[in-house]
């Protein structure tokens, strides 16, 4: 690109290529199709196929035993109600909320960095979001009458109570999945079609057709898909903020110390991007490398993702700080213990560990060398995922332990329930995950044929 | 290269969407309906019994009056059911070879008491209590429907909690003269909304819909 006065050139960072120069549209449709259509499984795919499918099991086995015996089998008892179910629910929520940013936001800020890495992010946002609903429900004590949280003529007359922030959750998140899951198959059509002619095998050719919903690539095809996505873009950008809002105030209504605080949603919303980019980063590196993606998955997108992570973290730190002032300015004993129990009391190795993942990890990112160095970007993507749900157990656990009544004062032990649903949901996520990448393609490639264009048009050397 | 779907595809494709909508939405729709219908709630089923007892015979043939044999119907909870012995006041004189009473003089002799068939069943998470009723005027056959009509008794409503509630948030429209309460022919007047509205002032009837007013 060469600079000239009414296009002067951009700073270095951002001149990276957001696609690697010298692709076709040939070359870009081929190569990520080839990652499901044609290259053999690689045995990394088997290995952590295997891995989540062995993990989803023991979600199973859980689950089984929870509805069998109830949620006395898990760790919480009064005064902790909420234990690891709504830690997780929170945590898995939250990484949701990148793939809705990337997608829904930075498309109608025009950020054109997305595109590589958007289909991947809201499968990552629809996946996150079946582990978060599943956690309120499994939490009830009688999950088998969960239909009662919606509003339905029944024969009893019961209506939700609409002061409850349980209604609240199932509004947001089941909004949340349709939404989302209504956008990133829209997105999904074109790709399907380009499948559906690509792929040799029968079933495969039904399997992409049907998907495809007849996609032909018509004038009208698009000038329809342009505008629905773009409606489903503005449908989905208020989410971003509404959803973790609203989980925020699960905590908000209730006058337990460190939960009734003013500034939850926004701090919420924030955690919520910060956690979800780090899950996003987590991903995204080994499969680039393991699929040899590295020409769309480029440095420029790991590096914007890295500066996302750092911003978000400095807005999540600040939340730390303003709680921990509001506590001090309140001067309500209640809210000043709160804090001095969370930094000095039983569980303080936590709070601790959440402020060095969450606080101090990312700042590495000031620097554009560890913006730029895979290691440091995969190790700290994990730590910020670990501190985030250490986030949520400090919100959830450390809140409720020590409340107003030092009689009513109770330990929170996690048992191998409580563990084995958490990780059973990771299994969870990374089987729906390990599918997503063999069955479909987890790149944008008619959005990767646009920039191609566009690089033509900005005067690149013509492919 | 040969089409992949023939062109009805087209037509499969639109029924599957809007169909799986109005398919789903009409299971549910015809669930719920299963589900009031006297088929689960047994509304309007007449029961059998060992011994087949007619309402209709004892009340608007004979008009006995309903205390006679539920006795504790106004101070207890439990309306209560007629020992034997009740029924031998009469039956000592009457109808004293009827094979159909078998039952009832063989349980007089032995003391086993017959082993009726519950009619109107309301869960044990239920507290109901028949005496505030009675004594506030709801009539006993506002909820067990026209009995001096039943040869054999049956449920007359679904008496799901959704029937409860109808009455509890508006009593007016229900209510009667406390001294009509054991009228089986009672019918509710032309101006019923206006007497009853006087009646629940009169009696101070409260609207009582918390959950904990029967979930205790």
């Amino acid at each position: 690109m060469e600079p000239n006065a009414s296009n002067p050139a951009p700073h270095t960072a951002s001149s990276r290529p957001i696609l690697r120069r010298g692709h076709t549209y040939g070359s870009v449709t081929e190569q990520i199709s080839a990652v499901v259509l044609t290259r053999p499984t690689p045995r990394s795919w088997m290995v952590g196929f295997a891995i989540g499918f062995v993990l989803l099991m023991m979600l199973l086995v859980a689950v089984t035993y929870l509805f069998y015996r109830g949620v006395g089998i898990w760790g919480v008892r009064v005064p902790v109600a909420w234990g690891f179910a709504i830690v997780n629910f929170v945590w898995w929520i939250g990484i949701g909320h990148a793939g809705t940013l990337i997608s829904a936001i930075l498309l109608l800020f025009r950020q054109e960095w997305r595109t590589s890495i958007n289909r991947f992010a809201e499968a990552m946002t629809l996946f996150a979001v079946a582990c978060a609903g599943m956690f309120p429900l499994l939490h009830l004590g009688r999950p088998w009458v969960f239909y009662w949280l919606f509003p339905y003529p029944d024969t009893m007359r019961l209506w939700p109570q609409w002061r409850s922030p349980l209604v609240w959750d199932v509004f947001a998140v089941s909004t949340y999945a349709t939404v989302s899951l209504m956008f990133w198959y829209v997105g999904l059509i074109p790709d399907a079609g380009s499948m559906r002619d690509r792929a040799r095998h029968r079933f495969a050719r039904i399997f992409y057709g049907i998907l495809a919903m007849g996609w032909r690539g018509a004038a009208t095809h698009w000038h329809r898909y342009k505008i629905a996505y773009l409606l489903l873009a503005g449908l989905a950008t208020p989410l971003v903020l509404s959803v973790h809002s609203v989980v925020s105030m699960d905590f908000t209504i209730g006058i337990v110390p460190g939960w009734h605080t003013t500034i939850f949603p926004p701090y919420f919303v924030a955690g919520a991007i910060f956690s979800g980019f780090a899950m996003v980063m987590s991903l995204t590196i080994p499969v680039r490398k393991i699929y040899g993606l590295e020409d769309f998955f480029t440095i420029r997108h790991l590096d914007n993702m890295a500066k996302v992570l750092l911003a978000t973290g400095m807005m999540v730190s600040y939340g730390y700080l303003m709680e921990t002032f509001i506590a001090w300015y309140s001067n309500s004993p209640f809210e000043i213990f709160e804090v001095m129990n969370r930094a000095k009391g039983p569980y303080a190795f936590f709070f601790w560990m959440m402020i060095a993942c969450n606080v101090l990890a990312p700042q590495v990112f000031w620097f554009r060398k560890a913006r730029r160095n895979i290691p440091t970007l995969f190790i700290v993507s994990i730590v910020v995922n670990i501190g985030m749900w250490l986030e949520r157990f400090v919100i959830v656990v450390v809140s409720l332990h020590r409340d107003f009544i030092p009689s009513a004062w109770r330990m929170y032990y996690p048992t191998f329930w409580d563990w084995a649903t958490l990780f059973g949901s990771v299994g969870l996520f990374l089987t729906l995950m390990f599918l997503f990448i063999r069955l479909l393609p987890m790149i944008s490639m008619f959005e990767l044929r646009e920039q191609v264009a566009e690089q033509v048009e900005k005067g690149e050397p013509k492919p | 290269m040969a089409q992949l779907f023939h062109p009805s595809a087209n037509a499969i494709a639109k029924v599957t969407i809007f169909g799986g909508a109005f398919i789903v939405a009409g299971l549910v729709w015809a669930a719920a309906e299963l589900y009031r219908s006297p088929y689960v709630t047994r509304a309007g089923d007449p029961i059998s019994q060992p011994v087949p007892f007619s309402h209709k015979h004892h009340v608007s043939d004979d008009g006995i009056d309903c205390r006679y044999c539920h006795t504790s119907v106004e101070n207890s909870s439990f309306a209560g059911l007629p020992p034997t012995k009740t029924c031998m006041n009469c039956h000592s004189i009457l109808w004293l070879d009827s094979p159909m009473l078998e039952p009832v003089r063989k349980s007089f002799q032995t003391g086993e008491p017959i082993h009726w068939t519950r009619v109107n069943y309301v869960p044990q998470f239920v507290f109901f209590n028949h005496s505030i009723h009675v004594n506030k005027g709801v009539g006993c056959t506002t909820c067990h429907g026209p009995v001096g009509e039943m040869p054999l008794t049956w449920q007359a409503e679904t008496l799901h909690m959704r029937w409860c509630l109808g009455c509890h948030e508006h009593p007016e429209k229900f209510v009667r003269p406390v001294g009509e309460v054991f009228n089986p022919d009672w019918k509710p007047p032309a101006d019923q909304l206006d007497r009853g509205r006087k009646l629940v002032e009169q009696n101070h009837i409260q609207k009582l819909n918390d959950c904990y007013t029967c979930h205790r």
